[in-house]
């Protein structure tokens, strides 16, 4: 057995690599501790990564305590019901077991996780495996909650009616992990595949069937027999099994199938579901072989707590205020570390800027390196807090209750009950929401979830609509109690909110149309969160985020410094210069006390000092509006403005929304810069400094520019309009394609172009100034 | 006879019964079956969330969420025999 086992290991195609690298799989179904078994193996070592092509989640690690030279890979599975695929995760796994992903060798040893408390259901997914005929070692899990349930499961006389061994173990506290090790490096070293067998007790006619149709299968594939009867079996009693793998069986063998369905039909055998009844027969034969009831089962502590956390009423006060809080602490508590952080990456570019000699390499060291790590390691406190917050709400089951509650609202526009927190978070920031999607097992739901994240007003947007709300909406009383400006601000709010449910529904019924998913949801008991598991989920989120959207955001903020800068001197720049050196000059004479006379001057030598030193301000603000007009960023706000003055925006706005694609809030600083308003960036009345300039700007024909209806166009346009750079690269990043993020910025701009089009030419036929 | 069989969602809170037949497209009446709802396993509507969607059912041990429209179609046998 065991050199049959070898040799078509190796001679299975595309796999050169096979004996170099030796992977263990860890599989199982959602929620049976399968993640907290590869954590034990591992020791927390995990790399995560994706799936070439898709968005499944890959989780590998080194395997602790194995003889240095002969490395072993853990792989942790996608959680799974069966080998029936009715997700893309589970499509992955299953793949994966049948050694069908061309990027992993065939299985050398399986490990699948059995939740001791729930057997039943968890054995049907591990009898179908075993049957694969792969060496398979059985963790039985959870042995705790089993014996809290009353339950004695008799591993000895499990692993003899399984015919694999099967290891007591509990993941949560390390027990039986070092016994589970011992038997896995054993097994690695003299494979030993369990006899074969099958635990469904089935009709002749489908053996019979199965038994031809695994002849032509191990022809064709060159695999070994055992597991081309398992598959056999599978491709006859689901018609999905071949929908689902139509590029990878050949027309011979769907032929093969189609026909030997319709034999089994005329013979009577209902093939969709008699395989099913049978293998929850043999479970429920081997459940009573091994289990015995010490007592009868009463109400669990779990039970309790769920009879109020998931109460119509009670349940949705409790959600409601744990969100509140949530929310509280990532918009209000975040902005402490984040203000500071902010603040020390301002002050380390304001020292090098005064360190360094002036120069475009200081410049792009201050405005474009610092800057750009600053954008990075700003949005930390809030990824830090938010995952910390999904990693206790994930680990102690709440999740499944919150999406419980939500599910019905959110399958309204054809989302998931899951999507909601990913939402909610996108308030505070896009970024940290988007990553939570992550939760979200079924892959067109997640995404759609992210489609839509950005069109909930972040905390970025903020300074963008305080400053056009001051600046276009008049202080006014509506109905007597409500500020106009209060209302408009919530009116934005509620725009992103009700575009972004339509958009998901539109979705949901075209682009992302595909068998309805059945939006079923295991509520597993509430369980203790291990603090070191949510620290380290929570580190290890962050540093996806620092690496891989880091480098991302850092060299489009570079890219962004360049266009803000070059090319430099332009004649009105000169001209500035010189007056400047001028002015410095009759300063130095001024302070020197000699007399200096030009118009204007004050005589008393203070007053003329004073007076010399605010012309000079006065002129370097100027010349820093010059030079961004004469920049690339300048001239591109020109070359769009054909494109925006249907929305009401002149060429300067043109500029602020250029650079504000590295973030929204750029914008302020940028028209602080572009209407020549003094005083330092980031300076606290800079908002009603600049808000009070804009007010007092005019259109060539002498009439206002921001007008109610030129702020509410430009308010439009940023709350649909992706201005973000982060969150571009951490949608590449999550969706593991360039495709959806493009195509994300794409949509979010003609939605944006379209509202803001709607508002300005609406607003005008209406006769709105 | 098919259609005198009562719903799973016709049951209060707290009782218990056994599937009988899911009367659902293949695919998604497999899912159901391959999370233990074959027929003869007895079966408990553990609530309804607010607005009645989606039901929480115990089965074999485990609790499970399915939205209204699934657990429609689950019909039972009531454990007294009727």
């Amino acid at each position: 057995m065991t050199s049959e086992g070898r040799t078509t290991l190796a001679s299975a195609p595309a796999v050169p690599s096979a004996q170099a690298v030796r992977y263990v799989f860890i599989t199982g179904n959602p929620n049976c501790g399968k993640t907290t078994v590869f954590n034990a193996l591992t020791g927390l070592r995990a790399k995560v990564g994706n799936y070439a092509g898709v968005t499944v989640e890959r989780k590998e690690g080194p395997l602790l305590g194995v003889p240095k030279g002969r490395p072993v890979r853990v792989l942790d599975l996608p959680g799974t019901y069966s080998l029936t695929p009715h997700s893309l995760d589970e499509q992955i796994a299953r793949d994966v077991l049948l050694g069908r992903l061309p990027e992993l060798p065939p299985p050398s040893l399986i490990v699948v996780v059995v939740d001791a408390s729930n057997l039943q259901r968890n054995l049907y997914y591990a009898t179908q495996v075993i049957e694969l005929g792969h060496p398979t070692v059985v963790a039985l899990n959870m042995m705790d909650v089993a014996a809290s349930l009353g339950l004695k499961v008799d591993a000895e006389k499990l692993a003899e009616q399984l015919g694999v061994p099967v290891i007591p173990v509990v993941a949560s506290t390390g027990e039986g992990i070092p016994q589970l090790r011992v038997r896995i490096l054993a097994l690695l070293e003299k494979p030993e595949p369990p006899a074969r067998r099958r635990f469904p007790v089935l009709p002749e006619a489908l053996v019979q069937e199965a038994q031809k149709l695994a002849a032509l299968l191990t022809w064709t594939f060159q695999e070994r027999r055992v597991q081309a009867e398992a598959e056999a079996l599978l491709l006859l009693s689901n018609e999905q099994a071949l929908a689902s793998g139509q590029t990878h069986y050949t027309p011979g063998v769907q032929q093969a199938v189609a026909a030997a369905r319709k034999r089994l039909e005329e013979a009577g055998v209902d093939w969709r579901s008699v395989v099913i009844e049978a293998r929850y027969r043999a479970v429920a034969r081997i459940e009573a072989a091994a289990v015995a009831r010490l007592w009868a089962p009463r109400e669990t502590w779990s039970d309790r707590v769920d009879r109020i956390v998931t109460h119509r009423v009670w349940g949705t006060l409790i959600f409601l205020a744990l969100m509140a809080l949530m929310f509280q602490c990532i918009f209000v508590f975040a902005r402490i570390p984040m203000e500071a952080l902010q603040g020390a990456v301002d002050a380390l570019g304001a020292w090098v800027g005064r360190t360094l000699p002036p120069g475009d390499l200081t410049s792009l060291l201050t405005d474009g390196v610092i800057a750009g790590v600053g954008a990075v390691v700003v949005f930390l406190p809030q990824i830090l807090l938010l995952f910390l917050f999904l990693g206790f709400l994930e680990d102690t089951g709440y999740m499944a209750r919150a999406a419980f509650l939500m599910d019905r609202l959110m399958s309204k526009v054809g989302l998931h009950g899951k999507s909601f927190i990913p939402l909610l978070s996108s308030f505070a920031c896009a970024i940290p929401g988007i990553m939570a999607t992550r939760t979200i097992e079924n892959h067109r739901d997640r995404l759609v979830t992210i489609l839509i994240a950005p069109l909930m007003s972040c905390s970025a947007r903020l300074p963008v609509y305080t400053v056009l709300i001051a600046a276009c909406i008049p202080r006014q009383k509506v109905f007597g109690v409500f500020e106009l400006q209060g209302l408009t601000l919530m009116g934005l709010y509620l725009l992103g909110i009700v575009v972004a449910l339509a958009v998901a529904w539109l979705f949901k019924k075209t682009l992302l149309k595909g068998e309805p998913p059945l939006l079923i949801l295991e509520l597993p008991p509430y369980r203790r969160p291990v603090l070191k598991v949510v620290l380290h989920h929570m580190w290890e989120r962050s540093k996806v985020f620092l690496q891989r959207a880091g480098t991302v955001i850092l060299a489009i903020n570079i890219l962004l410094w360049f266009l803000a800068t070059y090319p430099r001197g332009s004649e009105a720049v000169a001209v500035i210069e010189k007056e400047r050196g001028r002015l410095e000059q009759l300063l130095t004479a001024v302070e020197a006390g000699r007399a200096v006379t030009i118009p204007d001057l004050p005589s008393a030598p203070e007053a003329a000092a004073e007076y010399l030193r605010g012309r000079l301000a006065e002129l370097e603000n100027q010349e820093a509006a010059e030079r961004l007009r004469y920049s690339f960023a300048g001239r591109l706000g020109h070359l769009i403005e054909p494109i925006i003055a249907p929305l009401g925006f002149d060429w300067k706005i043109g500029i602020g929304i250029i650079t504000s694609f590295a973030a929204r809030e750029v914008f302020v600083s940028t028209m602080s810069v572009v209407y020549n308003v003094g005083g330092q960036a980031g300076e606290e009345d800079e908002v009603g400094n600049l808000a009070q300039v804009m007010q007092a700007q005019r259109r060539p024909d002498g009439t206002a520019l921001y007008t109610p209806r030129l702020g509410l166009s430009l308010m439009v346009f940023y709350v649909f309009a992706l201005q973000c750079a982060s969150t571009v690269a951490i949608v590449r990043r999550e969706t593991n394609s360039w495709r959806w993020a493009v195509f994300q910025w794409c949509y979010l701009a003609v939605l944006a172009w379209t509202g803001s089009f709607l508002v300005w030419q609406v607003g005008g036929l209406l006769g709105w100034r | 006879m098919v259609e005198t069989l009562p719903s799973l969602v016709s049951l209060p809170p707290g009782s218990c019964a056994v599937v009988a037949e899911i009367q659902l497209p293949p695919a998604e009446a497999r899912r159901l079956m391959e999370l233990g709802l074959v027929p003869g396993t007895p079966v408990e509507v553990v609530r309804y969330a607010l607005l009645q969607d989606p039901v929480e059912i115990r089965v074999r041990g485990s609790c499970l969420s399915l939205p209204r429209q699934e657990a429609e179609a689950i019909r039972v046998r009531l454990s007294d025999g009727t």
